[in-house]
């Protein structure tokens, strides 16, 4: 806006100021006020918010500002040279199988859509629950988090993965044992290279008791692993996991988009069934804003690479990959596993499902100094949807049912839409869906998707010289 | 099982690794439901990783030698010696049982473990006890640096010297030295010895076998300065 607007004043005709007279006399021209885009309101506001506290602002949800995205990609469909299937008439089959590369019992979900690890403690027990039910309608897989397993999840999940942390809360063998699968968490998209964050109002005297830790403290855990470091002992720690665990659970190994070619070799050559890829627009319940928007790689960027590990290897869908990062819709799904994912991950838009943000909470939003649709303070436990809390009452306000269901109506929705778009393309199976089915509307998605920009054969970095 | 020769109800179930794999070791372990074959004796470890992990019946096992990352890893029950060094993570996620190293351990023993004993008749490494959650820890030598790096709750007992910065980011475990402390970590402080501590501590010493009264040693504890966010606070980070 600011820069269209400088432009046309330059190209104005009449040098020097311009003077306007009328009977009163002449008329001066106000500058109008104008905001910087280095200094935009935002920035002053938080340069004012720092100075004022002398704490950086620490907020929950993943990057708030644009990054080359999905939305960058389109489909072509079907043409003379490809027919496509007949909606509602011929299959397009949705299944994954998890873990067939080690594991002896591999996890076998109905659509590939799975709930991401969010941590009891993080949300509610009954937003716990809610996940639990939602998924498991649907025939999908949901996972713990940083504070341990729940009975709460347990109980409402058909098919729960463990997460090992850094932290190792909660963390006990009878959990690792009731567990379909294992998540030796190496790193989070919203803050790769960091640990957890759980401030005090929303350590509970429950969410104490399993973490093993006072009441009411700001709790830092850890960014590395306590009795790893390095790709060598990781391969000894999944050893370790399998020899507990009767080597029947898969063992996944998530990492935060940051060298995803290596880190993918690497969980690979450490013994993983499953490598998940978290993209820096994934969310958080809470982290430094500073980390959220400046540290990884966009999971547009991130996935050919982790692909190509995966290709080099001999592995790709042998070692299945997950993604996630802002996942929203079924496109967004469909042009993840076209780029070469077996599936994706979900958190923020399952927690938006729940209930999340919703607008029915309007007024108290308001009085949080924010209003529905930009509500991240998921950190402070004051969520007026009750998914974010640990305070009774307000955690009541969730209904587990209702929001299981709104979970698994939008889990449907997502495999419809991802589908539809298989279908056009004229796959039986959304893992048939493939680059060659994608062009890309900027240079930047398509340099980073590696398909060619939309119209031309070109692919900025391939095809050199033709 | 083959490989698993018991003699005779008073001698042990002997195992040897040099004649089997550690995946049957594991399988026969951990399917004990502690009524009979109550002793092992395992012979041949020769530093093999994860080896007598997550056994669940209170059986006592004697590995004959030096193990490798990760022995006795969640143990819940079982009283585990170990006759010579043990690798990193020893004992890592105890639950509750006996580990008993005879000779030195490496990094990270007894990490997050959240019950049991970890006796270390030796030095251990770096990161002794790091994130514990309620084990006890008793090493007769000294231990290396970072150790109880955010230990959160047990009781850590070293009989020798402590390296750099004991103790850093601790929550409530109680810490006791009676050697020399190379430094302290962040939010790391002496505290006086209470009645509770001798208590605890005396406890200890006489469970592990070591020769040395309370009144030798010093206790450290969280100060509490970093439970919660304050800018004040920012140079501890
Ligand atoms: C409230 C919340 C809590 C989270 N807690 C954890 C956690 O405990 N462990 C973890 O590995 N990731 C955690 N994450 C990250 C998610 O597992 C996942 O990587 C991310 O949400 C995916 O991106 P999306 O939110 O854009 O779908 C959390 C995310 C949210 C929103």
């Amino acid at each position: 806006m600011a820069r269209r607007a400088d432009c046309t004043t330059s190209t104005l005709i009449t040098p020097g100021p311009i003077e306007m007279t009328d009977s009163a006399g002449p008329r001066i021209p106000r500058t109008l006020p104008r905001f910087s885009a280095t200094f935009d309101p935002h920035t002053i506001a938080e340069i004012q918010r720092a100075a004022a506290t002398g704490i950086y602002d620490i907020r929950g949800s993943g990057t708030k500002r644009k990054l080359p995205h999905f939305d960058d990609l389109l489909f072509l469909g079907a043409s003379v040279s490809r027919y496509p299937l007949e909606g509602y008439r011929e299959r397009c089959g949705t299944e994954v199988v998890l873990g067939t590369r080690f594991a002896k019992k591999p996890i076998t979900l109905k659509i590939p859509v799975t709930i991401a690890g969010m941590s009891f403690g993080a949300l509610s027990g009954n937003a716990k629950e809610a996940l639990g039910r939602g998924a498991s309608a649907v025939g999908t897989s949901t996972t713990t988090g940083d504070g341990g397993m729940t009975e709460e999840e347990r109980g409402h999940s058909q098919t729960l993965v463990y997460q090992v942390l850094p932290s190792r809360y909660g963390m006990n063998l009878r959990d690792l044992r009731r567990a379909d699968a294992i998540e030796v968490v190496v790193g989070q998209g919203a803050k790769p290279g960091g640990g957890g964050m759980l401030l005090g109002q929303k350590i509970s005297p429950r969410v104490a008791a399993m973490r093993n830790l006072p009441e009411g403290i700001d709790q830092r855990s850890s960014c590395r692993h306590p009795d790893w470091t390095g790709p060598d002992d990781l391969e000894i720690k999944i050893l370790e996991l399998r020899e507990l665990t009767n080597w029947e659970k898969p063992i996944y190994v998530k990492v935060g988009a940051s060298r995803p070619y290596y880190d993918t070799a690497l969980a690979i050559k450490a013994g993983a069934d499953v490598v998940v890829l978290d993209g820096m627009q994934g969310g958080t319940a809470a982290t430094q804003e500073v980390f959220i928007e400046h540290v990884g790689l966009p999971i547009l960027s991130a996935i050919r690479p982790a692909v190509q590990a995966l290709q080099d290897l001999g592995q790709h869908r042998k070692v299945q990959l997950i993604v996630s990062g802002g996942i929203r819709t079924g496109a967004d799904v469909a042009k993840a596993m076209a780029l070469g994912a077996d599936a994706v991950a979900i958190g923020t838009a399952a927690l938006i499902a729940l209930g999340d943000n919703a607008p029915e909470w309007e007024e108290e939003y308001q009085k949080l100094g924010t209003t529905a649709g930009a509500y991240d303070d998921w950190h402070e436990g004051r969520d007026p949807a009750g998914i974010t809390t640990q305070d009774a009452a307000l955690a009541a306000r969730l209904d587990p049912v209702k929001a299981g269901r709104r979970l698994a109506n939008y889990l449907s929705v997502l495999t419809l839409e991802a589908q539809t778009i298989a279908r056009a393309c004229g796959k039986s199976h959304l893992h048939n869906l493939e680059p060659e089915d994608l062009v890309a509307l900027t240079i930047e998605a398509a340099a980073m998707a590696q398909v060619p920009l939309a119209g031309t054969d070109w692919i900025p970095g391939k095809n050199k010289g033709e | 099982m083959s490989t698993a020769v018991k003699l005779s109800d008073s001698t042990p179930v002997v195992f040897d690794l040099a004649n089997a794999s550690l995946r049957e070791l594991n399988v026969a372990l951990q399917g004990l439901d502690g009524l009979g074959q109550s002793a092992w004796s395992i012979l041949n470890p020769r530093g093999a990783h994860a080896l007598a992990v997550g056994i669940t019946a209170a059986v006592s096992l004697s590995i004959e030698g030096h193990v490798g990352y990760y022995c006795a890893g969640m143990n819940d029950g079982a009283s585990i010696t170990i006759t010579g060094n043990a690798g990193p993570g020893v004992a890592e996620n105890m639950m509750s049982g006996l580990v008993h190293v005879l000779g030195d351990a490496s990094q990270a023993a007894g990490a997050t473990a959240h019950g049991g004993l970890l006796i270390i008749e030796g030095n251990a490494s770096g990161r002794c006890g790091i994130s514990m959650k309620g084990i006890d820890i008793v090493v007769k030598g000294s231990v290396g640096h970072m150790s109880a790096f955010m230990a959160q709750s047990g009781n850590f007992v070293i009989l020798g010297d402590a390296g750099e910065a004991l103790g850093d980011c601790l929550y409530e475990a109680r810490i006791f030295v009676r050697g020399e402390v190379a430094s302290l970590g962040a939010d790391c402080e002496e505290k006086a010895m209470t009645e509770e501590d001798r208590i605890i501590l005396r406890n200890l010493l006489k469970k592990s076998g070591a020769k040395a009264e309370p009144a030798e040693f010093k206790r450290y504890g969280s100060a509490r300065r970093l439970y919660h966010f304050h800018v004040d606070n920012a140079g501890a980070y």
